[in-house]
């Protein structure tokens, strides 16, 4: 079983990078670099299912020590069924909005972009996400976002237009400015306790003094809630993300922010269990929630719109976190699972409104509904998961997580479960409104040039092609499959939940059960 | 240990040179700004190595006790290289500004300009004005 996890490991950072490198190599042949990234990503997602299935039937964590060296010296790559369970989502996500990219790319006749760097530094953030999930190191995971981050720039700027220069330039200065804050902690927690491991640091924070403590934890916090869009850290996100190409923004509304959350669960459980910044988090929960949807109630534009959900619903999962009790954590987990599905397969389907109608402007949409029923039944179904209603596992994580609110049962938290409530009702009406006036209602007014700004060129009245409909449809069938297995999900993200809090699972695999030195 | 008082000075003036320069509205100057920052930090990480020693190499006598925290200078390689891509992506950011607008100046989203108008107006909602629910929660978000 170990030997199998040395080899299964490794494999969702080493081969995206490898076909990063041959698909630049091949920059002149489109077909193959087609093959080598689909073929890549699939193996991709191969190995993370058998990671999660290993981890959850066997010993529940292993780890890998890269090059040879013990985990004290080197960089281990830790997977628990948290990280498993991410991988597996991520993974599978990747690959759905590459299929409809390259269905859109060929499409379009991939005029004015340079395509042939699309490949290599889709599969690079492929591996920089895998990489932050994987890690077992600070610094590796620093190395992990910035790997990611790096190629989100690109992807984010593709073509150099100037609305995505100008949106570009917002999310990469704050991009910069959040790795920043945490470079600065990393050298900060080597100076209080000289590790990055983060099983070490695990034992070793301990005895740090609590107001060092406080204030490594607070730096974490707001390098990592910078990237998870948290309110009020989140301005930039809105901003930033309509601009670029649906699949672009699909995958990073899915994904680059779930690293964030990630990265705020592993400090909350791992390194700061029951610290002083948690109640903070509570609140900044709270915020987040509503802020955001409030943002989302506000806008006209179907991008924008989801663009606002999205921070909204980072709070719920920041919720389960602040809770730090074993169920609003697996409430966390489940609901970080659901949301990556439902908020790529929304944008996706955001994407094909675009290419049906020419705009995402819900002044210029209407009657959807009658033009293409497929599409509107691709876009009600997971924009009703999003909401919460009872069948979908919207519903069940919101519940979970509400339950573990009120189980809780301090003051705090039951202001949390109303607040949730309502984000829940509100998020029911913004998306409401989009389902109204987009698929049903006459277009209020003709398309204005301000409004319709943020759509990008594209060929209005094309026939949607049959390989961007299938990657949304699946990714629709993903979602709703979430529900099917939510019971076992729930299993995982339970046993998750558990492993996070005992921790003794964690260091004990990265530490080979050496017991390692109190103090430094 | 007692930590380098001359190297805390210096990384606190890149830093706060850097934070200045960030706050500028042209991109040339942020990325300044990005340059000096990512150095400030890079010497708080020579600050963390704890004392200086002699070059981390088993060679010529020396011994664990004298030499100097090899991982720390590990990582600010890495680092340097980070920060060295980053600033060439910005750079190029700002060129491509320049070449499109004729300026590097950041601009206002378009959306926050009609939001600003909107305010200005006093004018709530242009598609929902007989529509209360989004009034009264639209006005929520401003406090």
């Amino acid at each position: 079983m170990t030997e199998w996890a040395r080899v299964l490991l490794p494999l969702p950072v080493v081969l995206p990078l490898f076909a990063a490198g041959l698909t630049l190599a091949l920059a002149r042949r489109p077909r193959a670099q087609r093959t080598i990234s689909v073929t890549a990503l699939s193996v991709v997602v191969a190995a993370s299912v058998a990671v999660l299935v290993l981890t959850d039937r066997g010993r529940g964590t292993y780890s890998v020590d890269v090059g040879g060296w013990p985990a004290r010296l080197g960089i281990p790559l830790v997977a628990d069924r948290l990280s498993a369970l991410m991988l597996v989502v991520s993974s599978v996500v990747t690959l759905a909005v590459l299929v409809y990219s390259l269905a859109q790319g060929v499409a379009d006749g991939e005029e004015g972009t340079p395509v042939s760097i699309y490949h290599p530094t889709y599969l690079v953030l492929s591996a920089g996400v895998s990489n932050a999930f994987l890690s077992g190191d600070l610094f590796n995971l620093y190395v992990g976002f910035e790997i990611l981050l790096a190629a989100s720039y690109i992807l984010l700027t593709l073509g150099g237009t100037a609305a995505r220069v100008r949106a570009g330039t917002t999310y990469v200065v704050v991009s910069l400015l959040s790795s920043m804050v945490f470079l600065t902690a990393i050298a900060l927690v080597y100076a209080a306790t000289g590790t990055v491991n983060m099983a070490e640091l695990s034992v070793r924070l301990r005895d740090v003094d609590p107001d060092v403590q406080l204030v490594l934890h607070l730096l974490l916090l707001v390098g990592f809630g910078i990237k998870a869009a948290v309110f009020p850290l989140s301005a930039w996100l809105p901003d930033s993300y309509p601009t670029a190409p649906a699949p672009v923004t699909a995958v990073f509304a899915g994904l680059l922010t779930k690293v964030g959350v990630y990265a705020i669960i592993r400090t909350e459980t791992l390194l700061f269990p029951g610290g002083q910044a948690s109640r903070l988090l509570l609140w900044v929960a709270l915020a987040t929630m509503v802020v955001g949807i409030l943002g989302a109630v506000a806008q006209n534009d179907v991008k924008r719109l989801l663009s606002f959900t999205l921070v909204s619903h980072i709070g719920y999962m920041v919720f389960g976190v602040a809770l730090g009790t074993a169920g609003g954590l697996s409430g966390a987990v489940f609901y970080v699972a659901h949301h990556i599905t439902v908020q790529t397969t929304l944008f996706l389907v955001t994407g094909l409104i675009e290419r049906c109608a020419g705009s995402t402007s819900l002044d210029a949409l209407g009657s959807l509904a009658k033009r293409t029923p497929l599409l509107a039944v691709l876009f009600f179904v997971p924009a009703m998961n999003l909401a919460g209603i009872p069948p979908f596992s919207g519903f069940l994580g919101k519940l979970g997580l509400l339950q573990a609110g009120v189980d809780v049962g301090t003051w705090p938290a039951y202001v949390l479960v109303a607040g949730g409530v309502v984000t829940s009702l509100l998020t029911l009406y913004a998306i409401a409104k989009v389902w109204n006036r987009a698929f049903w209602q006459e277009p209020q007014t003709e398309p204005s040039g301000e409004v319709g700004g943020l759509a990008t060129a594209t060929r209005v009245g094309t026939r949607t092609p049959l390989g961007m409909v299938v990657p949304t449809a699946a990714l629709v069938a993903v979602g709703v499959g979430i529900t099917v297995v939510a019971g076992p999900l729930f299993g995982i993200s339970d046993r998750a939940a558990q492993d996070l809090l005992d921790r003794t699972p964690y260091t004990s695999t990265v530490l080979h059960d050496r017991v390692p030195e109190v103090g430094s | 240990m007692s930590p380098n008082l001359t190297l805390i000075v210096v990384s606190g003036v890149l830093v706060a040179c850097g934070v200045a320069l960030l706050l500028e509205r042209t991109l040339t100057r942020v990325l300044v700004g990005v340059v000096l920052l990512g150095n400030g930090i890079n010497v708080l990480f020579l600050v963390a190595s704890g004392r200086p020693g002699r070059a981390p190499i088993l060679s010529g006598g020396t011994t664990a006790e004298t030499m100097s925290d090899p991982l720390p200078q590990a990582m600010v390689l890495t680092a340097i290289v980070i920060t060295l891509g980053m600033v060439a992506f910005v750079l190029a950011l700002a060129y491509r500004s320049w070449q499109i607008g004729g300026h590097d100046e950041v601009q206002d989203d378009v959306e926050d300009r009609r939001i600003v108008r909107r305010a200005e107006l006093d004018e709530t909602s242009a598609s929902y004005d007989d529509d209360t629910t989004a009034t009264s929660s639209e006005q929520g978000v401003s406090p």
